[in-house]
């Protein structure tokens, strides 16, 4: 099979370039802890309401661990629990969310927290909240009828 | 269709480049819009929280 | 082998009649899809109330069912077996009743699909995710289109089986062989969408079990979900590769590496499913970047696309004396509709695959994941790049079948059709685009979210989404009206079935890219090392399934 030589270079270049996208996701991921959220635990949906931390939803000082704060969310159509909460800038939070009935979205708008809620699934992501403002969450994973008026609020305030 | 005394493609290596060149500068345009568009988009997700 | 070709120039009547039989009901399938998505983005313009209590999710599974699932695939179905009677020979009875089952296999079950979502009985959008429940009838229907696609599959196989039996040691025309590589990608990918729908969801509807485990389901649909979409793109490739070339009167760049681009696409189109779950909780990391790693495999055939083309058409201009740089781009034949419409396409797959290889990228999928983003990327690859150039290809093959021709006056309204379709995408799929990385969802309908500031800010690049969805929109009754001209109205003639040959036609094609067990060896080998153990992980660790819910 005869390649070109100029197909040759271009080759080596664009798999050069995707490598290097790969190592850079990789790294990133693998060594600076940004992995997409993948929790792996599991819960009985139908018993989300008597099941820590799902029992206290909302944001949750907490001690000894890498983060300082849990800011728990439940998702039910067409609802979160918190509708609103406020957390202060700067805080490292652990976002924990499930959902009691469908599969749900959970997107704060403008920000990197986005995830899906599946029943049966808890998921969970941790990171920093370095900028002030309101960020809107919103579901978007269809949902049925009232999906589109799903949403919360989380307000960064110093 | 292709007359057959212009089309050296196969003839011989040297003319073989020559007659690609722009072929070459094509890709690497779209090879460069790839990464441009790439680096954008990691650049919001490194900066957002 | 190009004697072979040259010597069927004509599709056999019979097979023209099964070819048209399935484009009726894709250009059908187009004007009811098309409708939906425009009263779509008037919905979510904020300035328009849809009428007589129909839902927008109603609408929205409308417009995704009968343009992603039923257009597409009675197109390909009908494109795949008319090009493999034209290069491999008219198909034999056998093969030719086979098809014809399968079509209406596929009819009753699109009916079946339509009528229920009519009946707002299965407004589950066109991924129907657990646990949201349509009714039985709706899964029924899907599991009949899917049946009946196996059917037109083996007629394909069938007949490459027959040529290769005929022709010992012979390559096979190419778009015979790339027809074969599409259709055996597809009967190995919609295992699993008929393994969920067969033996989850069917019997978790008509209430013979109570719960169903939504993760595994969400895992099949997806393993089946990307190389759909390659099997969208696939048959564009095949009118790019091989019928382009020879509209513009040039030639195919090599022959050997479009087929081994298509095995390419072959292996590393299914194991890739979790990409589309990267943002799934029950999903390890680790197994989720072993396929984001298969995922940019599957970029290389395309890179290798990309340069094949351009060479063709770099060569072509040369063989006309083009000079400079870019002097070849002068020599293509701007107006012929048959090249402009896709090559609009091609050159949409360029942002097209830019933002594919971004929502790929592991975790910076959080910055995209189902927002409206990913909508404006699919429909550059798929709305764009592929179904321009089945309308490309429509325009020489709808003639073509019914023994008429494309008039100077139609290739006029068609060159108008694609670059309206051009200006349309543009605005609507910039908006999606731009509005996605600012957050806003896909799949919703407008909402203010109770006045919030982020929300507002997506308003005008919907009414943006809603300019161009209207461009579109006229762009469709233009090809629909060319199609019916085409179909029934214009005079009597002969139009090409346009097959290219390749430049070096000394290079006879490798005849290790026909070995069949090797390649679907591999695919097999892959996809039990992308998906054994995290499939054996989701059920051994599975939660209580879920009942079914009905929110609409």
């Amino acid at each position: 099979m005869h390649i070109h030589k100029f197909e040759k270079i271009w080759l080596i270049f664009g798999v050069a370039t995707l490598l290097v996208f790969l190592s850079v996701i990789g790294v990133s991921a693998f060594y600076l802890g940004n992995q997409p959220p993948s929790c792996l635990a599991t819960i009985n949906p139908e018993k989300v309401d008597t099941t820590a931390p799902f029992d206290k939803p909302g944001l949750n000082k907490v001690e000894g661990k890498e983060w300082d704060y849990e800011l728990v969310f439940v998702a039910s159509a067409f609802n979160y629990t918190p509708g609103e909460v406020e957390v202060p800038l700067g805080a490292k939070v652990k976002v924990i969310a499930t959902t009691k009935d469908v599969v749900h979205g959970f997107n704060a708008a403008g920000t990197n927290i986005n995830m899906m809620l599946e029943p049966g699934y808890i998921s969970e992501l941790v990171t920093t909240f370095d900028k002030a403002g309101e960020f809107l969450i919103v579901c978007n994973e269809y949902c049925g009828a009232g999906h589109h008026l799903m949403s919360s609020m989380i307000k960064v305030v110093e | 269709m292709a007359q057959p005394g212009l089309d050296k493609r196969t003839q011989t290596k040297v003319e073989d480049q020559s007659s690609l060149k722009g072929t070459l500068a094509s890709v690497f345009l779209l090879g460069f819009f790839l990464i441009i568009t790439w680096v954008g988009v990691f650049l919001l997700f490194v900066n957002r929280f | 082998m190009s004697s072979f070709t040259e010597k069927i120039k004509k599709v056999d009547p019979r097979d023209a009649k099964l070819g048209m039989a399935h484009f009726y009901v894709a250009f059908i399938g187009l004007f009811i899809g098309g409708m939906a998505g425009l009263l779509q983005t008037l919905v979510r313009s904020g300035q328009y109330t849809l009428p007589a209590g129909i839902g927008y999710y109603q609408l929205l599974t409308l417009h995704g069912v009968v343009l992603a699932l039923v257009m597409t695939t009675y197109f390909i179905m009908g494109f795949q077996l008319v090009a493999v009677s034209r290069t491999a020979g008219t198909l034999s009875n056998k093969q030719r009743t086979t098809a014809w089952i399968g079509f209406w296999l596929m009819t009753i079950g699109t009916v079946m699909a339509a009528v229920m979502i009519l009946l707002n009985e299965a407004s589950v959008l066109y991924t129907f995710y657990a646990p949201l429940q349509a009714h039985a009838l709706f899964y029924v229907g899907l599991t009949l289109v899917i049946a009946g696609s196996w059917l037109g599959s083996a007629a394909i196989i069938m007949a490459y089986v027959a040529w290769r039996k005929q022709n010992p040691g012979q390559p096979s025309p190419l778009l015979t062989f790339m027809a074969l590589v599409n259709t055996l990608m597809w009967v190995v990918a919609t295992i699993g969408v008929a393994s969920t729908v067969l033996f989850q969801l069917l019997p978790w509807s008509l209430g013979i079990v109570e719960r169903v485990d939504v993760a595994v389901s969400r895992t099949l649909f997806w393993y089946f979900g990307h190389p759909l979409v390659y099997f969208w793109l696939l048959p564009a490739y095949m009118a790019w590769y091989v019928v382009v070339p020879k509209i513009i009167g040039g030639k195919i760049f090599s022959d050997s590496l479009a087929r081994l681009s298509f095995i390419l696409f072959l292996l590393f189109s299914i194991p890739v499913g979790f990409h589309h779950q990267l943002m799934e909780p029950g999903i390890d990391a680790a197994w989720k970047f072993l396929q984001v790693v298969l995922t940019f495999l599957v970029i290389i055939p395309s890179l290798m696309t990309a340069f094949s083309l351009f060479a063709t058409f770099e060569t072509f201009g040369r063989s006309k004396g083009a000079t400079g740089l870019f002097g070849w781009l002068k020599e293509l034949p701007w107006g012929d509709a048959r090249f402009l419409i896709p090559f609009i396409g091609m050159l949409s797959f360029i942002p097209g695959g830019a933002g594919g290889i971004i929502n790929a990228s592991n975790q910076m999928n959080q910055v995209v994941h189902n927002t409206i983003w990913v909508t404006g990327h699919f429909h550059l690859t798929v709305a764009t790049a592929v179904i321009l150039t089945f309308f490309g290809i429509s325009y020489w093959l709808i003639p073509h079948l019914t023994g008429r021709t494309l008039t100077k006056a139609m290739n006029k309204l068609a060159i108008l059709q694609g670059v309206l379709w051009a200006i349309g995408m543009t605005f609507m799929s910039g908006a999606m685009h731009a509005a996605g990385l600012l957050g806003a969802p896909r799949r919703s309908a407008f909402s203010e979210y109770g006045g919030a500031a982020q929300a507002a800010e997506w308003i005008p690049y919907q009414i943006a989404q809603a300019v161009g969805g209207s461009i579109l929109f006229i762009a469709i009754i233009l090809v629909l009206y060319i199609f019916i001209n085409l179909a029934f109205f214009a005079p009597k003639g002969e139009e090409e079935f346009p097959v290219g040959e390749a430049a070096n036609l000394a290079e006879k094609a490798p005849m290790v890219l026909e070995n069949w067990k090797l390649w679907l060896g591999i695919v097999v080998l892959l996809i039990a090392f992308a998906y054994t153990i995290p499939f054996i992980d989701l059920i051994e660790n599975a939660p209580i399934g879920s009942k079914g819910y009905k929110l609409w």
